[in-house]
């Protein structure tokens, strides 16, 4: 009986994902006893601990501002425990409505309606640009601008950034480039964490030789298998055509793209390296390839995704972070590791001081260490100290990607036309999802990716 | 749902009422049409703001680009009937059109039928009925816990592995294939060796993609062949070339390496089994006795069968069968309930006089029974079509991503492109549009039942 229960829990998990497109994460619990919690409500002065001082904000006594998001569950509650020290020290009530995984189904109407939220944090700067380029969001003031200068790597400060005005304040950030392993697996087959792709492909071969399944992949959620390509593809091509590729300046036919293809096809063309082979990986969901991984007896010794898989190995395995569970970072295709990440990016829909006083606070070192104690949060922000995550996992994932600076780039597929890179079923999720299936025809795949990405882009 | 029961009553009804023949006297004196307006109005008012305007609207947004500034013409009509994904939606919407409410009507009129005769009727009705009391989205989810493909966690494969499992055993080395596919290759009855073996020759087998883990416990570690075969004999050794731990050299025997107990091997002369033998616990085998001239060494399939591990409900093939399936499931119940009513409808002197005349009891259903129930049958068909033409749900709900293109509907296809990242309300509209004029032949012709019945 409770594994049916569980197994509810985890299909239902699998849905909000598979339906938020990029996988705003589950829930992350692993708060250390009294330290997040109780921290937020005196947030202010505990989390100053860098970045000079508390943030000046106005006076907004009796204004109420209305926040949306998708978040629920905990992470609407450590949210609110972020917001918290603005409320006291403004005097301004934070009204946060939950949107649910259709953010963009519930924004549109309400801002063609004209009663949009004052701020929303969006998943997909797709979705910022069209907001922006519509004339919805607002455009930051200069506190709000030099607040992000002082704390965000400049590549950060472009991607909020549409037709030359800044909108967005990146709060929330998560790392994409993450393989996550069954430390038992592999050290019952003498494997060790690859540093780079060759030897992911020989560490995956060792580990079949062993007798075990190597790599779960969640091929029936379309978005896993982005991640795939855009780690590959950022990694061997470099970040200049991996920008040219995101805003189709050149064609999926592009040799760059074959090549990472034909990269990925080692693994996804080789049955016996994938978990449950290619029909089973196609039909695992994401909170299925991870539980497969850390599961007793593990029927998968890896599974890459984000830093999220770290909140559903808390939540759906009795496997412990850091014990029996680790990761590695994605391997290195080309010369350089990739740090391909995703986020949470606050706009404002409209210019209010209140609005914008609580972008100002949610650049802030302070803020964001709020929720960085409470766990299951990765900041974006340079002056967050690393002391203040809750365990090394989530302190070295952090690390990773602040570390990556300007190399880090945005997550592919969210910034394409959600058409093509954030539908279910269609785009480049069915694409890549065919190409799993038949990986011998890379030439296929392509002029797939490339008819469906050219009616996607308008071109 | 109160319509088809009204309908039920109707053979060997008594005529029109009093009060509709007064309704249609009334018709004569049109003194007041001011009056008549006025009571017309509200119902009106309603009637336009929330049906007229919506489908007029949803006509003209569907002749406007996806800004919803530019007008296109036609230009979304022309984009929707070419392409091939909405093909995929309108060829699955005639599956879902002409199965669902086929099999849902058929096994109602078996249900209602059977349950007449029951003593427990009531609660059996109720137990079929009881899955119209889930909501789509919460049938999905179990469904999708039905399907799963792990036999451990979905009911439908757990059922299909069990009874498979009943007719073959599962091997003792599920999985394991040799270090060397070029020595030992694999053929349709298992792996054999690349070149021939003449008596007084060792063999040696290393295998490999086996857990070490799950050898047997009488496993010993492996021994070298002897080397020394009588001249009328070959022998050798299979063994997991795999600690561990890993570590060690290919190809050979490593101190903490495990011979293979349990494994049937086989000499094989012109393509037919001439000696089988099994290995000991340390891997060794030998074959004694043989002929001179040249052998191979097989290692037959059955000792690396993979457990079967059921049927991809949820793959390309499966998906909206299976779908299909969930849905029968919820609705049989409603279908059921109606016909019951229906039947229960019937004049029960009929069936007597049938009887009575000498008609067999399957004669008295065919002759008697049908006929005077086809009009419910009707009614819950139609109802039904219009349903299933809808349905969008169960879909969305059940169909994995990778193969969501393969169970694809109408309804889903209007919602996707609409709302669910493709943010084109203008071809949405035009799907909704197409779909309006699919429901609107089922519609009209269940307005007219209801008008000619009126009539009556």
């Amino acid at each position: 009986m409770m594994r049916r229960a569980l197994r509810v829990t985890v299909v239902m998990t699998g849905l909000a994902l598979a339906a938020a497109g990029c996988g705003s994460g589950g829930n992350n619990t692993n708060t250390p006893p009294g330290s997040g919690a109780t921290g937020g409500a005196s947030g202010g002065s505990t989390g100053g601990s860098t970045g000079g001082g508390t943030v000046a904000l106005p006076k907004l006594d009796g204004q109420t501002l209305e926040v949306a998001a998708v978040w629920t569950g905990d992470e609407q509650k450590n949210f609110l425990q972020v917001v918290k020290p603005f409320e006291e020290q403004t005097g301004a009530t934070i009204k946060y409505t939950s949107t649910g995984d259709q953010i963009a189904s519930v924004l549109t109407p309400r801002v063609k309606g004209g009663s949009p939220p004052d701020v929303a944090f969006l998943p997909q700067p797709g979705l910022m640009a069209q907001f922006a380029q519509s004339g919805a969001l607002k455009p930051v003031t200069n506190e709000v601008s030099s607040a992000v200068d002082q704390n965000y790597a400049p590549v950060w400060k472009d991607l909020g950034t549409i037709d030359g005005k800044l909108y967005g304040v990146w709060f929330k950030a998560s790392n994409k480039s993450t393989v996550w392993y069954n430390v038992k697996s592999f050290s019952d087959a003498g494997v060790q964490p690859p540093k780079t792709w060759d030897e992911f492909i020989k560490a995956a071969q060792t580990l079949s030789d062993a007798g075990q399944e190597p790599v779960a992949i969640g091929g029936a959620d379309g978005w896993t298998l982005t991640d795939w390509f855009e780690n590959v593809y950022l990694s061997q091509a470099g970040p200049d055509m991996y920008d040219k590729l995101t805003k189709h300046e050149i064609k999926w036919t592009d040799d760059s793209v074959k090549k990472a293809l034909e990269t990925l096809a080692q693994l996804w063309g080789d049955p016996k390296l994938l978990a449950g082979g290619t029909s089973g990986s196609l039909q695992t969901d994401f909170p299925t390839s991870v539980t497969k991984v850390f599961s007793n007896p593990p029927k998968a010794a890896m599974v890459y995704e984000g830093d999220f898989v770290a909140g559903v190995i808390t939540s759906s395995t009795k496997a412990k972070l850091g014990t029996d569970a680790k990761f590695f970072p994605f391997p290195a295709v080309g010369d350089k590791p990739a740090v391909v990440g995703g986020g949470d990016v606050a706009v404002a829909f409209k210019d209010n001081p209140g609005a914008m006083a609580l972008l100002q606070y949610l650049a802030s070192p302070q803020a964001a260490e709020i929720w960085v104690k409470a766990g299951g949060f990765t900041s974006p922000n340079k002056n967050v100290s690393f002391d203040a995550y809750p365990d090394q996992i989530s302190s070295d994932v952090a690390k990773s990607l602040i570390d990556a600076g300007d190399s880090f780039r945005f997550d592919m597929s969210d910034q394409a036309p959600s058409a093509f890179g954030g539908t279910k079923g269609a785009g480049e999720w069915k694409d890549l999802a065919d190409f799993l299936r038949n990986p011998k025809d890379v030439q296929g795949a392509m002029q797939a990716l490339e008819a469906d990405a050219a009616k996607a882009y308008g071109k | 749902m109160t319509v088809p029961l009204r309908s039920s009553g109707r053979p060997g009804s008594p005529p029109p009422t009093e009060s509709e023949e007064e309704t249609r006297g009334s018709t004569g004196e049109r003194g007041r049409p001011a009056t008549a307006a006025a009571f017309l109005l509200p119902a009106s008012i309603v009637l336009a703001v929330l049906m007229l305007y919506p489908i007029a609207y949803s006509f003209v947004r569907s002749l406007f680009d996806a800004s919803g500034n530019t007008f296109v013409g036609l230009g979304n009509y022309v984009t929707m009937f070419t392409d091939p994904e909405t093909f995929q939606a309108i060829r699955n919407n005639v599956i879902w059109v002409v199965v669902a409410p086929t099999v849902v009507t058929a096994l109602g009129l078996i249900f209602a039928v059977l349950t007449e005769r029951v003593r427990w009727r009531t609660a059996f009705k109720l137990v079929i009925f009881m899955p119209m009391a889930i909501s789509f989205l919460a049938a999905g989810i179990i469904f999708r816990l039905v399907y799963e493909q792990d036999p451990g966690k979905g009911v439908a494969n757990a059922v299909v592995v069990g009874v498979h499992d009943l007719f073959s055993s599962s091997s003792e080395y599920p999985g394991a294939r040799p270090r060397d596919p070029k020595a030992l290759v694999a053929g349709p009855d298992g792996f054999q060796t690349a070149s021939s073996v003449s008596p007084g020759r060792s063999v040696s087998v290393p295998l490999i993609g086996f857990a070490p883990d799950g050898m047997p416990k009488t496993a010993a570690p492996a021994r070298p062949a002897p080397g020394s075969a009588a001249a009328n004999s070959i022998d050798g050794v299979v063994w997991l070339d795999f600690a561990k731990g890993g570590g060690g050299t290919a190809g050979q025997i490593d101190p903490n390496e495990k011979g293979m107990p349990g494994l049937t091997v086989q000499a094989v002369q012109n393509g037919s089994v001439v000696d089988k033998t099994t290995t000991g616990d340390d891997g060794r085998f030998a074959f004694t006795n043989l002929k001179p001239g040249a052998y191979t060494i097989r290692l037959p399939a059955s000792n690396f069968a993979q457990p079967f591990g059921g049927v991809t409900w949820l793959g390309p093939n499966l998906v909206t069968p299976a779908i299909i399936a969930a849905y029968v499931w919820m609705w049989a119940g409603f279908a059921m309930v109606l016909i019951a009513a229906g039947l229960s409808a019937i004049p029960r002197d009929a069936l007597e006089a049938a009887r009575v005349d000498g008609a067999t009891e399957w004669q008295v259903f065919r002759r008697v029974t049908m006929p005077l129930l086809s009009p419910v049958l009707l009614v819950v068909f139609v109802t039904l079509v219009i349903n299933v033409l809808k349905i969008f749900d169960l879909v969305y709900i059940m169909a994995p991503g990778s193969v969501q293109p393969e169970a694809n509907v109408l309804a889903l296809q209007m919602w996707l492109v609409s709302f669910g990242g493709g943010n084109n309300q203008g071809l949405g509209s035009a799907l909704g549009v197409f779909l309006f004029v699919l429901v609107l032949p089922a519609m009209l012709f269940n307005i007219r039942r209801f008008r000619r019945e009126e009539d009556q």
